[in-house]
């Protein structure tokens, strides 16, 4: 490429003013927001802290990530955009075929590759905090993703069935002392019974209408809980959950519990393991569901809703049974999810099933990439793994001292990413769509004519 | 006025009014079976009204919509019909229905009434087979069991995808879009997507299928092969056609019966040659106001 080609020349009298421009605003900008401190002094009277050197540092850093910008990133950017689209190199379609054996290898053998390298002691916190609760939000993704991705309906409160889900098991296996493996069909029944029951009034509701009402039913399930005392024991919760058994073996010190029958030393680490394969399994069964389901009429009426409800009407759908459908199929994989939470953290309260909770997921799909079950996955592998990874941040304290508290900044970082990423794929990680039959040949569809619903 | 006995739709004083606006006014005609019936006039006629009324997709404030399926004698069923409160008969010999009282999706999956739009509706983000099967939706869903069958992975199931692939290959031989199978529906160039929209409406198998400007913004070449097209469809398959239409030419060329709205009010009905001559016809498009359609009579001689 010719460097003086006039379309790809860098400009740099523009480039350094447009970094001066930057640096002014930041300026601006950060004069009040770092420059000064109010801080109390040793007689408690508020006293005014200046703070030119970090001010400068800052707005260094802006002018010149903004002139770094102008003479590298934007050339690179140009110059690429003239390239010709090159097909994927094959190594990659190649990694594409081998990733999802190798990622099911992987999960599979997560607690093993954990305990081999953490050792006892720790495993336990990198299996639950870590496996367990990222798989928790691949499989409400992946149950939001039917809603959302699929049939292209927004749903803000998506939480509400997987408070159902919790709720129910705690109750019934509380007052019946029913087992895990019947409540657990039985929750995702229930929660599904929900879904309809919201599905009714919000049918012919669309887009940002459709989501407030679901937004509303989430905070309505939310305080009711709250509220209905005899019942749910309001926001104190319930404690004392019966934990799932090893089908009849609890997991327990006693000599019936399983360390014992299986002649093994007694250790915490056997029932996190054993929940880690549950909701593996859990996770991987809507997984496999949504993918039979994408192959069958039912889901390719819902993808077809996405795409132009009034056509689907034309062709004889009944667009009413249909969104109930996605509207019971979400809600029953967030009951699972739900007695699944209940079963493993033995206390729940309203706390657990905030509008923040269905934000979470919500984003986790669109991060993702809606109605992709690989994106959704990655999504929240980066989303909560990643979260909870950043309460690892203590080698920040090397850098910033000892008083900086890293986990304050968990959110600020993680705010930044999820800036980054829509910008760099405002469709989600993976947005293109894979066709659910073929004729002859398997062509990817692109992310420009793939709708994203209408509500 | 046609024989009772070939009649498949008639659209008895069909009234739609939004608010003041009276988009269709009163309007009666019928629709033989196996034949292309056309309904033409100005923009703003109400002829998508029409449309929409006979699919379902508007209720009309007043009037009656009758579709017919097999033998002739279903007519005297119209008036108990209309007199109980059902929306259909059915007897081994035919059956007889009431679109009005229909929901838009009941009209296509039981009385069997296909329909396109003026603007196209595919489902943009899917293969143009896969906007084929979702078309045979509801044979599919029985032949899944409901999902149940088909998430199980029952044999039965795949055998009716197979028939229901075999059904959407032959629709694309027919428009010629075969080669296109695999690519998304939206990426097909204009032409394709209004012979995939009628494909498609004919996946559904439909005894009547209502198409809206389907020449619409094609070139002459595409606009004779659609042409061809239609008239194989009520050749062939002997399905009644109902045609919006601009584009006198083809009006002229391919239908048997032309139906002339005006304002919401039916200003001719007949064959098309009689309607080419017909002045308030002429003086319609001209756009003539109407206490001047007698001074164009006058001038051409009626
Ligand atoms: N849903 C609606 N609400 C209000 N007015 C409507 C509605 N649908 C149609 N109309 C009005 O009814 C009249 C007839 O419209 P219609 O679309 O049926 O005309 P048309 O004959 O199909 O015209 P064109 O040739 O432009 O497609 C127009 O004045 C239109 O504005
Ligand atoms: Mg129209």
């Amino acid at each position: 490429m010719g460097g003086d080609a006039p379309g790809l020349r860098v400009d740099t009298v523009r480039a350094l003013r447009d970094a001066g421009i930057t640096a002014l605003l930041a300026f601006g900008l950060f004069l009040p927001l770092v420059g000064f401190q109010t801080v109390t002094d040793v007689r408690n009277d508020l006293i005014l802290v200046t703070r030119w050197p970090l001010l400068l540092a800052v707005v260094a850093v802006v002018g010149i990530g903004r002139l770094a910008y102008s003479l590298a990133v934007e050339p690179w950017l140009r110059q690429r955009a003239l390239l010709p689209a090159t097909p994927a190199p094959a190594w990659r379609v190649q990694a594409g075929k081998w990733f999802l054996p190798f990622a099911i290898g992987f999960v599979v053998a997560y607690p093993a590759i954990v305990l081999a390298t953490a050792g006892f002691g720790r495993a336990v916190k990198w299996i639950d905090n870590f496996g367990i609760q990222v798989l928790i939000y691949v499989m409400l993704g992946w149950g939001l993703n039917i809603v959302v991705g699929l049939a292209g309906l927004l749903d803000l409160g998506y939480v509400a069935f997987y408070a159902v889900g919790a709720y129910s098991y705690a109750l019934l296996a509380k007052t019946f002392g029913f087992s895990f493996w019947i409540l657990l069909p039985l929750a995702g029944v229930l929660a599904s019974f929900w879904g309809i029951l919201l599905g009714f009034p919000v049918l012919r509701l669309r887009g940002d209408y459709l989501a407030i009402v679901t937004l509303a039913f989430g905070e309505i399930i939310r305080i009711v809980l709250i509220n209905w005392v005899d019942l749910t024991n309001g926001y104190a919760g319930i404690t004392g959950i019966p934990r799932p058994t090893f089908f009849g073996i609890p997991f327990n010190a006693e000599d019936d519990g399983f360390a014992a029958v299986f002649g093994l030393e007694f250790s915490p680490i056997y029932r996190t393991i054993f929940l880690y394969y549950l909701i593996l399994a859990l996770a991987l069964l809507t997984a496999f569901v949504t993918v039979r389901l994408r192959r069958l009429p039912v889901g390719r009426a819902w993808e077809a809703l996405r795409e132009d409800e009034i056509a689907c009407r034309s062709l004889g759908i009944n667009t009413t049974n249909t969104k109930l459908t996605a509207f019971a199929m979400g809600a029953m994989f967030a009951g699972f999810a739900g007695s699944f939470f209940a079963a493993r953290q033995g206390f729940i309260s309203p706390d657990s099933f905030t509008f923040l909770e269905s934000a979470t997921i919500l984003s986790i799909v669109v991060l993702g990439g809606m109605g992709s079950q690989i994106g959704v996955a990655i999504a929240a592998i980066a989303m909560i793994g990643g979260t909870e990874i950043m309460r690892e941040l203590d080698f920040l304290k090397l850098i910033f001292g000892s008083t900086f508290d890293p986990t304050q900044y968990r959110m600020l970082l993680f705010g930044f990413a999820m800036v980054l990423i829509m910008i760099w794929r405002p469709r989600g990680l993976i947005s293109t769509r894979e066709p659910s039959v073929v004729l002859k040949e398997r062509k990817i569809i692109g992310a420009d004519l793939v709708k994203e619903g209408h509500g | 006025m046609a024989a009772a006995d070939d009649i498949i739709l008639r659209v008895e004083h069909l009234t739609m009014r939004f608010g003041w606006l009276v988009a269709v006014d009163d309007l009666s005609f019928t629709a033989r079976q196996g034949d292309i019936t056309a309904l033409i006039g100005p923009n703003g006629a109400g002829k998508t009204t029409v449309f929409n009324c006979i699919t379902g997709f508007y209720r009309p404030s007043e009037g009656r919509i009758a579709l017919r399926h097999g033998d002739a004698i279903a007519w005297e069923w119209l008036e108990p019909l209309t007199n109980g409160g059902e929306r259909s008969v059915k007897r081994p010999a035919g059956a007889l229905y009431l679109l009005e009282r229909m929901p838009e999706y009941l009209v296509t999956q039981q009385a069997r009434v296909a329909r396109t739009f003026q603007n196209i509706r595919l489902f943009p983000g899917m293969t143009v087979l896969e906007n084929l099967l979702v078309a045979q939706h509801n044979r599919l869903m029985l032949a899944s069991g409901y999902t149940l069958f088909g998430v199980l992975g029952f044999p039965s199931y795949a055998a009716a995808e197979r028939a229901a692939i075999e059904r959407a290959k032959a629709w694309l031989d027919r428009v010629d879009l075969t080669a296109r199978a695999d690519d998304a529906a939206g990426d097909l160039p204009y032409g394709a997507q209004r012979r995939l929209e009628i494909a498609r409406a004919m996946c559904t198998e439909p005894v009547l299928l209502c198409l809206d400007e389907p020449a619409a913004g094609l070139n002459p070449r595409e606009s004779a092969e659609l042409n061809e097209l239609l008239l194989a469809i009520r050749d062939q398959q002997r399905i009644s056609i109902l045609l919006i239409e601009h584009d006198m030419s083809v009006v002229m060329e391919i239908s048997d019966h032309v139906v002339v709205l005006d304002y919401g009010v039916k200003i001719a009905d007949g064959a098309p040659a009689a309607i080419r001559d017909n002045p308030k016809v002429i003086a319609a498009y001209l756009g003539v106001p109407d206490k001047d359609v007698a001074n164009v009579e006058a001038e051409v001689g009626l």
